[in-house]
């Protein structure tokens, strides 16, 4: 199923950093994941689409082990997700997570939400922590809120604060889960040019949106997802121009309606 | 509506507000006439207070009796003056060691005021952010709750002090305090272990919070006081005062922890999440992240069981300990100050509101203190 990455972009390299093999997941009984097989190498941006409730979420999520998988494989950076909580925690710090609804913690600054796993995953001291998530701040343009409580700032900022503070960690990989359907329209720019440069600086990333343009621009493979499968992955060129399957168009044409 | 004055299109000034808008006039109209419902209001509250007030002043202030050595003398005191005889506070200031002190040792009271005085040391640096060397302040809050047992109780050089001599307003505090103290960490305890994904911890947690939740404090203290001594090997002898101690501890413990867990709940699912996905391991996402807001959102409610908590002190009677209201009681048995239980009454409802009231204004101030604008 998974292709080796089109030559059409250049920072990919041939390092496979995610390997889902035959995964499967369940909410009870609800087999939510079928077969679920996705190789991701360094530097990929791949754009995760598909209906609501067709499982975008809970495959990313399975990545990081927000959710726990049953059967099949996820290697990811060459550790395999067990319940070896050493694993878990290995990969959670190669892996820094966007959420849809930023997820800032509100009783601490912006500053302390950036410094705060440094110190307390990675024992970075104090200072350097804080420094380095001015750093950060600065790259997403909002070094003169670092002392602000999330709840003064507006949603546009909060997300952008909240990759600042996954940027911190220095992760590998970064996953995206719709970064900016909870925001308003003139937000949604800001937030998609501060991801539009990290693709740029070769980061991997997942990212589950709706923002075709997006897709179109900065991702170099798109995935389309319903019920629970990979239904088609292609190059955004192809995928947008030349659906194969016949629910991917059907879905195409409804988003691409409005 | 019109203005008198034309300004150019973008030019309008910040005017003042109308004067019926602020001030004392524009804060009267707004709070206490705004419509008829609260004139009405505003009305029967004033003469409410009209009716209440006048009297009370007279008996508190202006016809009590503050000096006098029995109840004929402070009666024969009023009538000299040619008033009504209001409170005989003399009884109060006759008494007010034994209210304070209980039957502690005369010579050896100097170790309760000290206590005190460290105990309120001790609070300084826990409940207050901005004070000098709080961080020295915070350990010397640590080692303080030994340091003032061992005043208290004696021994290691101090002549030791049987607790059975504790009463009045110290007994209040030593339960209170302690129970204050000790029932927060064990409420968190209780509280994390009922949402534990280990099903033998959270059953434990469950069943200890309903069994303490389901009987009366009253029943536990009887416990405490009497059938404990069957369980315990005999010849053990095991301090009256401490098992208080523990089972008031242990019931507002019960209470703080379902309390702690409502805060718990209110919780949005992606706090935790976000801390998990950073790689906060569980015990520093609760410490940094999760308790933190559990707790600020609990506070009112935590604050409301401490309350609780204080006044419940009052029941140690029952099982033959003197807190004040027991003192009192002792004292009107008394013939000299026959019939004086109005002031004994209000004397103790006065010292149980100042300690409650404080503790509610400095829920408030912590809630307004820990408001970060969400
Ligand atoms: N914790 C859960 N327990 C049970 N079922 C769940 C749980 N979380 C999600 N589901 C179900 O699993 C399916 C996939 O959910 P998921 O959130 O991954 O969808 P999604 O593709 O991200 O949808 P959306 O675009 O609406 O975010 C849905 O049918 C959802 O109802
Ligand atoms: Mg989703």
């Amino acid at each position: 199923m998974s292709s080796q990455p089109e030559a059409a972009d250049l920072h990919v390299s041939d390092e496979l950093v995610i390997n889902i093999k035959d995964m499967h997941k369940w909410y009870g009984s609800f087999h939510v994941l079928k077969n679920v097989n996705l190789e991701v190498y360094r530097g990929e941006r791949i754009v995760i689409c598909g209906p609501s409730g067709s499982g975008k979420s809970t495959l990313i999520r399975c990545i990081n082990r927000l959710e726990e998988h049953q059967q099949g494989q996820i290697i990811v950076d060459n550790v395999e997700l067990t319940n070896d909580l050493k694993n878990i925690d290995a990969i959670r710090r190669e892996v820094g997570m966007v959420f849809q609804h930023f997820n800032l913690f509100p009783h601490l600054t912006v500053l302390e939400n950036c410094a705060l796993a440094p110190i307390w995953v990675k024992q970075v001291p104090r200072k350097e922590a804080e420094a380095t998530a001015m750093k950060y701040l600065t790259r997403v343009k909002i070094p003169e809120q670092a002392e602000k409580f999330p709840g003064q700032l507006s949603g546009g900022q909060q997300q952008r604060v909240a990759i600042a503070r996954s940027l911190c960690m220095n992760p590998r990989i970064m996953l995206f889960d719709e970064p900016t359907s909870a925001l308003d329209p003139e937000m949604i720019k800001e937030v998609l040019d501060v991801m539009i440069e990290l693709a740029k600086e070769g980061m991997t990333m997942l990212c589950v949106t709706h923002e075709m343009g997006f897709a179109k621009t900065v991702a170099n493979r798109v995935i389309f997802m319903d019920g629970g499968e990979i239904i088609e992955e292609n190059n955004p060129h192809e995928f947008f121009d030349n659906p194969q399957h016949e629910r991917t168009k059907l879905f195409l044409s409804q988003i691409l309606a409005h | 509506m019109s203005t008198e004055q034309s300004y150019e299109i973008g030019e309008y000034p910040d005017l003042a507000p109308p004067v019926t808008e602020v001030g004392i006039i524009g804060w009267i109209r707004h709070n206490l006439f705004s419509s008829t419902t609260n004139i009405v209001i505003t009305v029967l509250t004033i003469y409410f207070l009209y009716v209440i007030i006048p009297p009370m002043l007279n008996w508190i202030f202006l016809d009590a009796v503050f000096v006098a050595e029995s109840r004929d003398d402070c009666r024969a005191i009023a009538q000299a003056a040619g008033q009504e005889l209001g409170a005989c506070w003399a009884f109060i200031g006759k008494r007010f060691e034994i209210f304070v002190y209980g039957f502690y040792p005369v010579e050896e009271r100097w170790r309760v005021d000290l206590s005190f005085i460290m105990m309120l040391a001790a609070l300084v640096p826990v409940l207050f952010d901005h004070v000098p060397y709080r961080k020295q302040g915070l350990w010397f809050s640590l080692i303080a709750p030994v340091i003032i047992g061992w005043l208290l109780i004696g021994g290691m050089g101090l002549t030791p002090v049987p607790t059975d001599k504790f009463g009045g307003f110290m007994l209040t505090l030593t339960i209170g305090v302690t129970g204050i103290v000790g029932s927060l960490p064990i409420g968190i305890a209780l509280a994390l272990g009922r949402q534990s994904h280990m099903p033998a911890l959270r059953m434990v947690c469950v069943a200890f919070i309903e069994f303490i939740r389901g009987v009366p404090l009253i029943t536990l203290l009887f416990v405490a006081s009497t059938m404990l001594n069957y369980f315990l090997p005999p010849g053990t002898t095991f301090d009256l005062l401490l098992r208080v101690l523990i089972m008031v501890t242990l019931f507002s413990s019960a209470y703080i922890a379902e309390v702690i867990r409502g805060g718990l709940q209110a919780l949005p699912k992606g706090q935790i999440e976000a801390a998990d996905s950073m790689g906060l391991k569980y015990w520093q996402s609760m410490r940094l992240i999760i308790l933190p807001q559990a707790l600020k959102i609990s506070i009112p409610g935590i604050v409301n069981t401490f309350i609780g908590l204080y006044k419940d002190t009052t029941l140690v009677i029952i099982i033959g300990l003197f807190d004040p209201l027991g003192m009192g009681r002792a004292s009107l048995a008394d013939t000299k100050w026959q019939g004086l239980s109005t002031e004994i009454y209000v004397f103790v409802a006065i010292f149980f509101f100042v300690s409650c009231f404080s503790m509610a204004r400095y829920s408030l101030y912590l809630e307004k203190k820990l408001h970060t604008g969400h």
